[in-house]
């Protein structure tokens, strides 16, 4: 897979440019065109997302009783709520928060996950007690048991680290640590196979200390399964952040994020039904961009797909 | 297999057992107080009496032992009574689980629940299955053809856009915009004639048709899957080769063999669709058991949530096993020995 040796011979000349595994998995992912758009979409939806406050510079906390209600308009292109709020100021506030949530809680579920797979493994002692956390964590009911955390330690996170922080430390590490499962699942998978591999074997007999193995040769021969989980669970993160909030269990009016604003616009939809669609619709495109990013790595990554 | 079975169940019984505690611990350390909400001129030691009369007096373990007993054994013995109009024992005084916010037993509370989820949730499975088989057996037969990019396309659409999202939009064109359909569901409607009926299915089809877009929108990938790992075994050109009608290949041979994982996928789904219940039931106001938890969630009514909660849990393992069983049931080939 490290040899780029071997893909560089084609079929009638020989092709002598530099190749290296990484423009191989570009050029693989170039052909992938629902990847491309997703990627593109994704792209523009972060841009919009971080650029947008600067150029649509309505506070999205400021209220306009007068205007309240309205409609599209030039002044506020996706009307206002009940309040008289910007509902694009409050979309692109929103999506800083949905995304930040999405991006650390899968971080951190990636972390998780990668650790408990390379040690299980990696150590067949603890293979087995680690396995059955494992089981155990799927066997939870997950919605409810987050809905139950969020509800119970609220309000004590939130006195301590401030109201914002509070409810994004919680609801990112709930989210991490419940959805690491897939991964750590993966990762030992292919440790198991890795490990019996003559490279392994070879280092291991030169006398390399086991955590030099794991970090420079399972760690690198894994990351593909990770970057491919890492996509699926930023769309997860995202979908159960958005889900929590729609319940009215995640993030407070104040401090809105997709999900929120969909759960308070819901109220309005007879009289404002852009209030629902807009943030409906951000959350819709950004997983699916996310999903098609996903599966292209996936073939981009798979060197039996990326030869042909 | 039967030993297999046997084995599956035993070691069901210690990982329910450490769920039920691990939800248990996680509802206790919640620095919450359930006298919390009274009014603050109660004075303290009525206060202390009203938090030992709602079974908080005792250390953890012998609340947790007494939850344990009444789930186990108390309310199983009350199902048996009103099932078989016996009496077994005491049965005046049995202790049951009480929800703190009813005061009524959260079984009761349950089974009157349970038949509006199990509508919804079972007719949305049934309806993403009929819908999700032959989209994915025609994809998986005329791969990369219009059919199956257009059918690629919408599952990833339909997978990828939450269900609490497609409710509201369903409810904006039609009830809002169209007004076809009602948007709340009556509960306490009964069916007594055809134009009740009408009202009945008119009221079911968006909760059920938004979990069923989601539901088919998953199984028809897998369908599409495992058509196609099948599509191309030996048995198929054989089939072809001794001269069967195409269709005979394709819906018997081919499609009983790639309904078997499907089926075990099908089997491991069941508990996700109760947690997407909760997300419908409350876009659409259908008073189901995930209603339920949420009432008890925001009222903080833990024997409630406890009890709920764990019926959850009981059936991602219970499904889980089936799966497992199902697998080994339909397909010769695995041997759990």
């Amino acid at each position: 897979m490290n040899n780029p040796g071997v893909n560089a011979v084609s079929h009638d000349t020989i092709d002598t440019r530099h190749r290296s595994l990484w423009s191989d998995v570009w050029y693989q992912y170039r052909q992938h065109k629902g990847a491309l758009i997703g990627t593109a979409v994704f792209l523009l939806i972060l841009f919009t997302v971080l650029v947008g406050p600067f150029i649509h510079t309505i506070d999205p906390q400021l209220l306009d009783i007068l205007d309240k209600n309205q409609g599209p308009s030039l002044k506020h292109p996706m009307g206002t709520d009940n309040l008289g709020r910007d509902t694009l100021a409050q979309v692109m506030a929103g999506g800083r928060v949905s995304l930040a949530v999405g991006i650390t809680a899968m971080l951190l579920s990636l972390v998780l996950g990668t650790l408990i797979g390379v040690i299980a493994g990696f150590y067949k002692r603890l293979d087995g007690p680690l396995m059955r956390l494992t089981d155990l964590f799927l066997a939870l009911p997950l919605l409810p048991l987050l809905l139950v955390i969020i509800m119970l330690f609220r309000d004590p996170l939130r006195s301590a680290f401030g109201p914002e922080n509070g409810i994004f430390l919680l609801i990112v590490f709930i989210i991490g640590i419940t959805s690491w499962m897939q991964t750590a699942r993966i990762v030992r998978g292919d440790v198991l196979a890795l490990k019996e591999r003559e490279f392994v074997l070879a280092s291991r007999s030169i006398g390399t200390p086991a955590r030099r193995i794991i970090s420079r040769h399972i760690l690198p021969n894994v990351l593909s399964p990770i970057m491919v989980s890492a996509t699926l669970g930023i769309a997860n993160a995202i979908i159960t952040e958005s889900a929590l909030s729609f319940l009215g269990l995640g993030f407070p009016s104040d401090y809105p994020t997709w999900g929120r604003l969909l759960y308070d616009g819901a109220n309005f939809m007879t009289l404002t039904p852009e209030r629902v669609i807009w943030p409906g619709l951000a959350i819709s495109l950004t997983v699916l961009s996310v999903n098609y990013m996903g599966d292209g790595l996936r073939d981009a990554l798979d060197p039996r797909i990326r030869g042909r | 297999m039967f030993n297999y079975t046997i084995r599956r169940l035993l070691f069901a019984v210690p990982t329910l057992l450490v769920i039920s505690f691990i939800i248990f611990i996680i509802l206790d350390l919640a620095p919450n107080d359930p006298t919390g909400n009274l009014p603050l001129t109660i004075p303290p030691e009525v206060r202390e009496k009203i938090r030992i009369s709602l079974g908080l007096g005792e250390p953890l373990h012998i609340r947790y032992m007494k939850w344990l007993q009444q789930f186990f054994i108390n309310e199983p013995l009350n199902l048996i009574e009103q099932w078989f109009n016996v009496t077994i024992g005491d049965s005046e005084n049995r202790l049951r689980v009480q929800s703190w916010a009813t005061r009524s037993p959260v079984v009761d509370l349950i089974v009157e629940r349970m038949p509006q989820t199990l509508w919804v949730v079972g007719m949305s499975y049934v309806i993403g299955i009929l819908i999700a088989v032959p989209i994915g057996v025609i994809s998986a037969y005329k791969q990369y053809s219009l059919f199956d990019q257009i059918g690629t396309f919408i599952s990833m659409v339909g997978f990828s856009v939450p269900t609490f999202f497609t409710g509201l939009l369903m409810i904006v064109i039609f009830s809002v915009t169209l007004g076809w359909l009602p948007s709340i569901y009556d509960t306490t409607h009964k069916v007594t004639d055809l134009p009740s009926l009408w009202f009945q299915i008119k009221q079911m089809l968006m909760p059920t048709m938004v979990l069923a877009l989601f539901n088919a929108a998953q199984i028809s990938r897998f369908m599409r899957a495992s058509m196609l790992d099948n599509l191309s075994q030996d048995y198929v050109r054989t089939a072809r080769a001794k001269g069967l009608k195409e269709k005979i290949v394709l819906l018997v041979h081919v499609l009983r063999n790639s309904l078997i994982p499907v089926v075990t996928v099908l089997a491991l789904g069941v508990p996700q669709i109760f947690s997407g219940a909760i997300i419908t039931e409350q876009i659409f106001r259908v008073n189901g058991l995930g209603q339920l938890l949420i009432i008890a969630i925001q009222g903080a009514d833990i024997p409630t949530v406890q009890t709920l909660t764990f019926i959850f849990a009981v059936l991602i393992v219970l499904f889980n096993l089936i799966a497992d069983i199902l697998y080994g049931i339909l397909d010769p080939r695995i041997r759990y020995e």
